[in-house]
C-alpha cells in the first residue's frame, strides 16, 4: 500500500479534486433524497453548465498564458442579442447565424488580444473595458427588451437530443453504444500511454491501480451514459461538450501550440528567447476565448428560447472560479482541462444541489466563494509542501 | 594606530554547491575610505551582505564586531540602527515620491502616525545641503538624473545618522563629472568621521579617494594595501586581483579553426527605452568554424546587450548593421529567423530568461525546435523522451528523471539543460552568455568540455564571461568591450590577464597595436 499512498501524494491535487467533487455528489445526493442522480437531473446538471465548461477551456488557456477574461459573460450576452435580433427581427437563416456569430466571437477576441498582446495593456483592464462594453452593447442591440422565440432547428443547439438510429422503446440504445465505445477508446489510449512509458523506463503505476482507475472511469462513463439513456438520450450540448473537451485536452498536451502556452505562461521571457512568438500566441489564445464565449452565447440563447439583455450575467466569476478550483495557477504556466472541467462540474453541483434544496442565491454564492478559497488554500498548501 | 571601527573575523559564507567567502577577515579603521575590489564573483558583494544582515546570523560562520561590540544582524534594519549603511548599485529610490518622502521612508519624522511635514522638509533641505544637491525637497525622484539620485541615497544615509558607509559600484552608472563629485563628497564626508567602503572596479577613482585596498579573490582575502604608506599603482592591485593558479581548471581542446561562419558588421544598438543613449557603437565582430571567441569586458559593458541585439533583435532598438553567414548576408530580425539560421543564446540569466522553472527537464529541452520531434504539430511524446534521455547522457545531467521540473536541479545542470536545448536546435553559432557563472568548480569543468566538444565538431562559438581565467583558459581569440564598443582584440596566445585587465580598465582609450 505504500506505493499507493506515494501515488496519491505526487498526484493529490488532482485526485483530490476528484474526490472532492464525489463527495460533494454524494452528499448531495442524501440531502436531496435522491434527486440529484435522477436522469432528468442529470441532463439538466449538464445542460445548466455546458456554458461554464465551454468558457472554461479558453479561460484556462487564458490563465495558464498569465492573464484573464473578465469580459466572457458580457461576450455570451452580446453575441446571443447578436444572433436573437439576426434571427427574429431580420428572419435570417439561423445556421447562417450560428456562422456570424462565431466569427463575432472571434472578432472580439481578437479586438481584446490586439490591446492586450500588442499594445501591452493588462489583459485585466482591457477586459473589464470589454465587460462594459459588450453589456451596454447588448442592451442597445435589444433596446432593452427580450427577443425570441427561436426556430426548432436553433433550439435544438441546447435542448435537443441525438437521435436513436434504434428507435427502441425504453432505453436510448444509441446512447449506451456511445458509452461502450468511449469506454474502450478511454481504456485503449490509458494503456497506449502506460506501454510508452514502460518503453522508456519511467515509473508507472502498479497495475491493479491502473486496474481499478479505469474500472472507475469505465463506470462513470457506463453509468452517465446509462442515466440519459433511460431519459431521453444524450443531449447534444453533451456531445459537442465531449468533443470540444477531448479536442483541447489533446491540444494543451500534445500539440506544439499547447506546449508553447505553457511555456509562455511558466516563463514568457525564456519562451520568448527560444523562438517562440509569444505576442501572437497571446492574441490568438484571446481569439479562442472569444470564439469559445460565442459558442457559449448561442447555447445559452437557444437553452432560454430567448435573448435577453441580464443573459451571462456574472457567469465570468464562475468559468474564472472553475479554473482556478481546478488547479490553474493565477501566476500563469500551471493548469489542466481535466481540472477546469471537474472544477466547473464542481460549482454546477454546488449550484443545482443547493437549488434542489431550496438554498438561496445568497447562501449559494457564500458556499461557492467558500469553496473557491478551500481549493486555492490547499493548493498553496500542497505547493509549499513539496517545495 | 586609529581606531578600528569594523572587523569582520573568519568569515565563512556557503551557497548549496559553492563556497562563495571562505576564513575572509576585513577591518575597517575610524574615518578611512576603505576600497574593496575584486573580479566578479571575487565574493565582495556577498561580504557587504553578511555585514550588512541581509544574510541573517546564523546563514555565515565568523565574527562582525562594530565599534568594539559583536554584532549578530537579523536584517538590515539591525544594522542600519548601529549606523552600518549600504547603498546598493541598484539604488532603492521609490521613482513617484519626493525626495523629502524618500529620505525619511521607513524612518518618518512623525508624531502618532502623523507625518510632520515642516520638519522632513527643513531636515530634508539640510542634509541636501550636506551632500551638495541644490534641489527642493519636493522634488520627484524620477525628474532627476542618476547622478543627482546617487547624492539622494547618501544623504538618506546620512538621515539614518550613518557611522561607516558602504557604496557598491557607486560611479558604474555616472558620467566623469558626476563621479568626480561623488568622490569628493566621500572626502567630504571624511573629514566629517564618516568611515566608507566603496567597491569599484574603476581602479583609477579607488587610487584617488582610498586609504587603504583590500583585495578579495574566489572568495577569499589576498591582501590589504596601504595607499598612505606605499605608492600603490593600478598594475599592483590588478596583480592581486588576477594572480592564481591556473592549471588543470581547463580542458585541453585540439584546435581545429576553419573559415569565418559567422560576422557582424557596423553593429549598433539603442537602448530600449532611453532611445538616445547608445549600448553598441560600430561593433565588428566574427567567428570561424571551430573557433571559440571571448567577449571580455565588466558588467555592464555591454557585451549582453550585444548578443541579445545579434540573436534576433532580442534588446534594442534601432539595430542597424549588418549580418553575414559563410559570407552571405542573413536575415536575423526576429529570433525565430536567427533560430533557423542556425544561431543560439544561453543566456546568462537562466532562471529568469533561460528556463521555464516550473516545467520537466524534457519540456525545456525541446522547447527552441519542437518541430524535430512533432508531425503536422502533434508532439511524438516517445521520441521526445527518447532525444531528451540521449542529451541528459550526453551532457551528464543530474537529474531523478527527464520529468523532474528544471526547478530542482542545481545550477551546473540547469545550465546544461539550457545548453541541450540550444545544442538540440543544431546551430551552427552557439552565443553563450557567462555559462559557468555561479556554478561550481565540477560542472564549470563539464561545461568547458562541452564547449570544447562543439568546436571540435566545427561550430562557431562566442563565449562571453567575466572571468578572465576562464576567457584566457578556453578562447582562441578574445574581444575585450567597454561602453558598448569593441576596445581590444587578440588572440588568446598573446592575451595575459593583465593585458586584457588593462583595456577593461583604463579609462583613456589605448587602442590594439
Amino acid at each position: 500500500m505504500k506505493t499507493l499512498t506515494t501515488l496519491f501524494k505526487n498526484n493529490v491535487r488532482e485526485y483530490g479534486m476528484l474526490i472532492a467533487l464525489i463527495a460533494v455528489m454524494v452528499f448531495f445526493q442524501v440531502q436531496t433524497k435522491g434527486v440529484l442522480f435522477k436522469p432528468v437531473n442529470i441532463t439538466n446538471l449538464v445542460l445548466q453548465n455546458s456554458y461554464v465548461i465551454t468558457m472554461a477551456l479558453g479561460m484556462l488557456l487564458i490563465i495558464v498564458s498569465g492573464w484573464i477574461d473578465l469580459s466572457v459573460g458580457s461576450v455570451v450576452a452580446v453575441v446571443g442579442a447578436l444572433a436573437g435580433v439576426l434571427i427574429v427581427r431580420y428572419d435570417v437563416n439561423w445556421v447562417l447565424v450560428v456562422a456570424i456569430s462565431l466569427l463575432l466571437g472571434a472578432a472580439i477576441g481578437a479586438f481584446q488580444g490586439y490591446w492586450v498582446a500588442y499594445l501591452k495593456i493588462p489583459a485585466f483592464i482591457v477586459t473589464l473595458a470589454g465587460f462594459l462594453i459588450f453589456r451596454g452593447l447588448t442592451i442597445a442591440l435589444l433596446q432593452g427588451e427580450s427577443v425570441g422565440p427561436f426556430p426548432r432547428g436553433f433550439q435544438n443547439i441546447s435542448s435537443g437530443f441525438i437521435p436513436d438510429i434504434f428507435n427502441s422503446e425504453g432505453l436510448h440504445i444509441t446512447t449506451i453504444l456511445i458509452g461502450v465505445i468511449l469506454s474502450v477508446l478511454l481504456i485503449w489510449l490509458d494503456l497506449r500511454t502506460r506501454k510508452n512509458q514502460q518503453k522508456y523506463g519511467f515509473e508507472v503505476t502498479p497495475f491493479y491501480f491502473f486496474v481499478v482507475k479505469n474500472i472507475a472511469i469505465t463506470g462513470a462513463v457506463m453509468g452517465l451514459c446509462y442515466l440519459m439513456a433511460s431519459y431521453k438520450g444524450l443531449p447534444n450540448v453533451l456531445v459537442l461538450l465531449f468533443v470540444l473537451i477531448a479536442a483541447y485536452a489533446f491540444m494543451t498536451s500534445q500539440t506544439v501550440i499547447g506546449r508553447r502556452i505553457y511555456a509562455m505562461g511558466g516563463n514568457v521571457k525564456a519562451a520568448m528567447l527560444s523562438g517562440v512568438n509569444t505576442t501572437r500566441l497571446l492574441f490568438y489564445t484571446f481569439v479562442n476565448m472569444g470564439v469559445l464565449a460565442a459558442l457559449a452565447g448561442l447555447i445559452v440563447a437557444a437553452r432560454l428560447n430567448s435573448s435577453t439583455p441580464n443573459a451571462g450575467d456574472g457567469m465570468e466569476l464562475d468559468v474564472i472560479a472553475a479554473c482556478f478550483i481546478g488547479g490553474a495557477s493565477p501566476t500563469g504556466g500551471v493548469g489542466k482541462v481535466i481540472g477546469a472541467v471537474v472544477g466547473a462540474f464542481l460549482i454546477g453541483v454546488l449550484n443545482n444541489g443547493m437549488s434542489i434544496m431550496g438554498v438561496g442565491i445568497d447562501w449559494q454564492k457564500v458556499v461557492k466563494g467558500i469553496v473557491l478559497l478551500l481549493a486555492v488554500l490547499f493548493d498553496v498548501y500542497n505547493k509549499n509542501k513539496s517545495a | 594606530m586609529s581606531d578600528v571601527i569594523l572587523e569582520m573575523r573568519n568569515i565563512t559564507k556557503t551557497f548549496p554547491g559553492v563556497k562563495a567567502l571562505n576564513n575572509v577577515s576585513f577591518s575597517v579603521t575610524q574615518g578611512e575610505i576603505h576600497a574593496l575590489v575584486g573580479e566578479n564573483g571575487a565574493g565582495k558583494s556577498t561580504l557587504m551582505n553578511v555585514l550588512s544582515g541581509i544574510y541573517p546570523y546564523g546563514t555565515y560562520e565568523g565574527e562582525i564586531y562594530f565599534q568594539g561590540k559583536e554584532c549578530r544582524f537579523r536584517d538590515i534594519t539591525e544594522s542600519e540602527k548601529v549606523g552600518l549603511v549600504i547603498i546598493h548599485q541598484e539604488l532603492a529610490l521609490i521613482p513617484f515620491l519626493s525626495i523629502a518622502e524618500n529620505l525619511f521612508l521607513g524612518n518618518e519624522r512623525a508624531k502618532n502616525g502623523v507625518i510632520d511635514w515642516n520638519e522632513s522638509i527643513s531636515k530634508t533641505a539640510e542634509l541636501l545641503e550636506r551632500v551638495g544637491l541644490h534641489e527642493p525637497p519636493t522634488t520627484l525622484i524620477t525628474n532627476m538624473g542618476v547622478g543627482k539620485q546617487q547624492l539622494v541615497e547618501i544623504a538618506k544615509a546620512l538621515a539614518k545618522e550613518v557611522k561607516l558607509l558602504i557604496l557598491d559600484e557607486p560611479t558604474a552608472s555616472l558620467n566623469e563629472s558626476d563621479s568626480e563629485k561623488l568622490l569628493g563628497l566621500l572626502l567630504q564626508l571624511k573629514e566629517h568621521g564618516i568611515s566608507s567602503i566603496l567597491i569599484s572596479h574603476k581602479l583609477s577613482e579607488v587610487n584617488k579617494v582610498a586609504d587603504s585596498i583590500t583585495i578579495l579573490r574566489d572568495g577569499s582575502t589576498i591582501e590589504t594595501l596601504d595607499c598612505k604608506k606605499d605608492n600603490i599603482t593600478e598594475d599592483r592591485i590588478i596583480r592581486g586581483m588576477v594572480g592564481r593558479d591556473m592549471t588543470h581548471r581547463f580542458p585541453p581542446r585540439e584546435r581545429n579553426i576553419g573559415d569565418v561562419v559567422f560576422e557582424v558588421r557596423d553593429w549598433n544598438v539603442y537602448h530600449p527605452i532611453h532611445e538616445d543613449r547608445k549600448v553598441s557603437t560600430n561593433v565588428n565582430i566574427s567567428v570561424r568554424k571551430g573557433e571559440v571567441v571571448g567577449i571580455s569586458g565588466l558588467m555592464g559593458a555591454g557585451r549582453t546587450e550585444l548578443a541579445m541585439s545579434i540573436f534576433g533583435r532580442a534588446y534594442g532598438t534601432r539595430i542597424s548593421g549588418k549580418a553575414y553567414k559563410h559570407g552571405k548576408e542573413i536575415d536575423i530580425s526576429t529570433i525565430d529567423k536567427a533560430i533557423s539560421n542556425g544561431i543560439a543564446y544561453a543566456t546568462e540569466d537562466r532562471k529568469a530568461y533561460g528556463l521555464i522553472l516550473i516545467q520537466e527537464v524534457k519540456n525545456n529541452i525541446t522547447l527552441a525546435n519542437l518541430e524535430e520531434i512533432s508531425t503536422r504539430q502533434v508532439i511524438n511524446e516517445p521520441q521526445e523522451m527518447r532525444v531528451t534521455g540521449e542529451y541528459r547522457d550526453k551532457l551528464n545531467i543530474k537529474c531523478s528523471s527527464i520529468q523532474q521540473l528544471a526547478l530542482n536541479l542545481s545550477g551546473g545542470n540547469q545550465q546544461k539543460v539550457v545548453l541541450s536545448k540550444w545544442l538540440f536546435a543544431s546551430p551552427e553559432i552557439l552565443i553563450l552568455d557567462e555559462p559557468t557563472r555561479g556554478i561550481d568548480v565540477g560542472a564549470k569543468y563539464e561545461i568547458y568540455t562541452i564547449i570544447n566538444r562543439l568546436a571540435s565538431e566545427g561550430k562557431g562559438i562566442i563565449l562571453i564571461s567575466s572571468e578572465l581565467p576562464e576567457i584566457l583558459g578556453v578562447c582562441d581569440r578574445v574581444y575585450v568591450m567597454r561602453d558598448g564598443k569593441v576596445v581590444g582584440e587578440m588572440p588568446a596566445s598573446e592575451a595575459s590577464q593583465e593585458k586584457v585587465m588593462k583595456y577593461i580598465m583604463t579609462q583613456q582609450e589605448v587602442m590594439a597595436q
